[in-house]
């Protein structure tokens, strides 16, 4: 509303000012010329009207780059999503000039209770004409009770020259493309102290052999090198579906990775269990865990929070968690700085083998549309450009896997940039979350809670992937 | 809330040597239950005085211990007041949209049900009709629905319209060449939506109330000539007042803390969103601005506080009358 004042504002201001110009330029040469200044004057007041009914875009100096989504000026598209304020204002922010310059006003709406509101709204006939859906399976349900509708073109000619196509994938429900990614995050990192790493004098790994030469070297120093805490409340055991993540994608590629996720591989297969057996190598290592905190049982009592305290008093070498984590450094202490040559940082978590290309497993939000309208189209293909995320990105905290976003564009030396790097990797083998993929009954429950009692009661690996496979759902 | 309050009203009236309030006072004013009543509240206010003690804090402290540490180490600012009143880097409209949005909804919320069960009130009380009584308990059975099984149904209808066959209930408001329902960003759905779900409850109480007026005042009335509508206006209408106000402060204390009907209907968006829906969405996406939480809460708290205090020799009142007489 604010934006819409603001520009209705604008556009009488820019009227007026035309008018003045053109009264100016005629009334200079002859004042006597009443009739022609009165002409002049009414012309000048008619173009004004015209240009403030187009849209001020028009004709602006600066709107060049917006011509491809003229043509629905007046008009709004709402906009609902699960992300709040401040983040708000970041995104308002780096739409504003395509509002000014398009005349299509984006109203903006942010819920805690996104994920209930959405399929209320669409059933009730009130849905949003775009959201920003935070799981594919959430599209996936949405697509299955009719609500959103299918990507336009233009935004799919965005997803494949930009997006690795790992990303169009998860924007897909059946055969049909429907929303294009929106921001994302990095999952595959492992945080360090560059201090502590240079007082030891150990190199950043980039191979994982490297990684568990260094992780021995450390326990010979006497230094426990991992760390790790899955203490999440109700959540408890998330970030331990990450690590088998990481795994499962190193060992076996993104194929097999899909299959896990679809249960065409088995929970309990020997391909999980093998993988379960190395995350035991290294996670329910009692020479490797756990840093600062005790014994292989203090990772299920941990919080996931807390975990990487240890790491700045050298009293632990590494942390294998997602890019987020970078906020959390503050709170260990406030002086703390995150940066290749700070007290925190982190590395890329190596692959294992050259079968599978720079694996990387992420997380990230997707746009979907329910309404055909031309404008929302505009709206929709200007969000899944490199010029709305190189926008979005220059106002900070925020990472877009497109790949038409240049790396200077972030903060140098940034976890931000950092995690660019390697989400826009067209190459690279990219994959999901799998436990945001799986249903509910598993994802976001029986292999919380069976990890997190493989790790407290020491709970046989056999029995913990049994118990989850039965926890797959019929059908 | 609602649920003493029909405990209260239907309580039957036994004949006895000592009536109910007479025991009542003298029950609750032995010592023991004195003590009682004083620990109870102390322990129901401790809660808010740590919502009050946290809201001064400085949001570093706020975040990172409990608000009983404040005695230890006492650290006081006004910055969460000023963010939230003024509007800071989350919000920056500040509190104050949400604030007017709210009154804009919950005034006319809490009056329409209201002149609506009086006049139904009334008729069903003392305008002989056949099926009164029926109708009377089927207004009465209608509590029995929740407010949650009806949100959908009342969004369709107010978005896409509603018939029986062929003939139209509520016609379909859909904007020309919109998705859009000319109801969408306006108080009107809130407004109807909330008179809907209070009337039974309205109805109820405000009968009783009026069901127990001295049948001899209407039957004077009546042969004075005047007319059902006169009664209405000067009789019953001064008489019920304390069943009305004890109504209405109870509907709008209700209305002015809903979220779910708020967000279902108008959504969040700062020209329609009540106070709540402020609340809800100050702390941030990641939960980094829970101190802003505490001072929001108070500003909200305001209103309901004075029309409380304001009213409450009503609400009291009003509930237990028609039940007992003391």
């Amino acid at each position: 509303m604010t934006a819409l004042k603001r520009r209705r504002g604008a556009a009488l201001i820019a009227s007026g000012a035309a008018a003045m110009m053109l009264l100016a330029a005629c009334g200079g040469d002859s004042s006597s010329e009443t009739t022609a200044e009165e002409t002049a004057a009414e012309t000048a007041a008619e173009t004004a009207a015209e240009t403030a009914a187009e849209g001020d875009g028009a004709v602006a100096a600066g709107c060049e780059a917006y011509a491809a989504y003229a043509g629905s000026e007046g008009t709004s598209v709402s906009i609902f999503t699960s992300i709040l304020p401040p983040e708000q204002q970041k995104f308002e922010e780096a739409w504003a000039e395509f509002e000014s310059c398009t005349g299509i006003d984006i109203v903006y709406e942010g819920s805690d209770q996104f994920e209930a509101q959405l399929p209320t709204r669409i059933a009730g006939g009130n849905a949003p004409d775009i959201a920003f859906i935070p799981q594919p399976g959430l599209l996936a349900k949405l697509v299955e009770g009719g609500g959103p509708v299918p990507a336009p073109e233009s935004v799919v000619a965005n997803v494949d020259s930009y997006w690795n196509p790992a990303w169009k994938s998860y924007g897909t429900v059946g055969d049909t493309f429907y929303a294009a990614p929106l921001g994302s995050n990095m999952k595959s990192f492992v945080w360090y102290s560059p201090k502590k790493f240079a007082e030891w004098g150990f190199e950043v790994p980039t191979t994982w052999e490297d990684m568990f030469a260094i992780s021995d070297a450390m326990v010979d120093a006497g230094v426990k090198p991992w760390c790790g805490g899955i203490e999440s409340g109700g959540a408890t055991g998330w970030a331990a579906t990450d690590w088998l993540e990481q795994i499962m994608l190193r060992m076996y590629g993104g194929e097999t990775y899909d299959k896990w996720v679809s249960n065409e591989l088995k929970f309990n297969s020997p391909e999980v269990t093998a993988a379960m057996d190395t995350l035991a190598s290294w996670m329910k290592n009692p020479d490797y865990v756990n840093g600062g905190f005790g014994n292989v049982q203090t990772i299920a009592t941990t919080a996931f929070q807390d975990a990487g305290g240890p790491i700045l008093a050298g009293e632990c070498g590494m942390l294998q968690q997602a890019s987020f984590y970078g906020n959390f450094w503050v709170n260990f202490n406030p002086d703390a700085t995150v940066a290749p040559d700070g007290d925190a940082y982190a590395f890329y978590l190596p692959a294992m083998n050259d079968d599978v290309a720079q694996p990387v497993v992420g997380g990230g939000e997707f746009v979907a549309a329910f309404a055909n309208r031309p404008e929302v189209a505009a709206v929709q293909t200007f969000l899944a450009s490199p010029e709305f995320a190189t926008a979005k990105v220059k106002l900070g905290t925020w990472v877009s896997a497109n790949s038409g976003v240049p790396l200077d564009a972030y903060v140098p030396g940034s976890i931000d940039q950092l995690s660019a790097q390697y989400l826009t990797d067209l190459s690279g083998t990219f994959r999901f979350d799998a436990s945001d993929l799986m249903p509910a009954a598993v994802g976001a429950g029986a292999e919380w809670t069976e990890m997190t009692a493989w790790f407290a009661e020491d709970k046989s690996t056999k029995d913990v992937l049994d118990a989850i496979q039965a926890a797959w759902p019929a059908s | 809330m609602s649920v003493e309050a029909h405990e209260v009203v239907v309580m039957p009236q036994p004949e006895r040597s000592e009536s109910i309030p007479q025991a009542a006072r003298r029950t609750l004013s032995s010592p023991w239950a004195s003590a009682v009543v004083v620990g109870i509240t102390i322990l129901w206010t401790v809660p808010t005085l740590g919502l009050l003690i946290t809201s001064l804090r400085p949001a570093a402290d706020a975040q990172n211990s409990g608000w009983w540490t404040f005695f230890a180490n006492p650290a006081v600012t006004l910055s969460n007041y000023a963010e939230v009143i003024t509007g800071g880097a989350t919000i920056p409209g500040g509190i104050t949209p949400y604030f007017w949005n709210s009154f804009a909804i919950a005034l006319p919320a809490a009056i329409f049900p209201l002149v609506i069960a009086c006049m139904a009130a009334y008729a069903l009380a003392w305008v002989p009709f056949k099926w009164s009584t029926g109708v009377f308990f089927g207004i009465f059975a209608l509590q029995v629905v929740p407010l949650q099984m009806a949100l959908l149904p009342l969004l369709q209808m107010f978005n896409k319209g509603w018939s029986i066959g062929p003939i139209p209930i509520f016609p379909d408001l859909n904007k020309p060449g919109s998705e859009q329902s000319l109801l969408a960003g306006t108080y009107l759905p809130l407004w109807i939506a909330h008179t809907m779900f209070a009337l039974p409850l309205a109805i109820f109480l405000i009968h009783n109330f009026i069901a127990q007026l001295p049948r001899e005042l209407m039957e004077a009335a009546r042969v004075d000539g005047a007319s059902h509508f006169l009664i209405f206006r000067k009789i019953v209408l001064p008489l019920a007042i304390p069943a009305i106000a004890s109504f209405a402060i109870f509907q709008f204390l209700w209305v002015w803390n809903d979220l779910l009907v708020a967000l279902t209907f108008a959504g969040g968006t700062p020209d329609v969103a009540p106070i709540t829906a402020y609340l809800a969405n100050i702390k941030g996406t990641y939960g980094a601005q829970l101190h802003l939480i505490t001072a929001g809460a108070f500003v909200a708290i305001i209103v309901p506080l004075i029309v409380f205090f304001s009213l409450q020799r009503f609400f009291v009142k009003g509930l237990l009358a028609g039940s007992v007489k003391g």
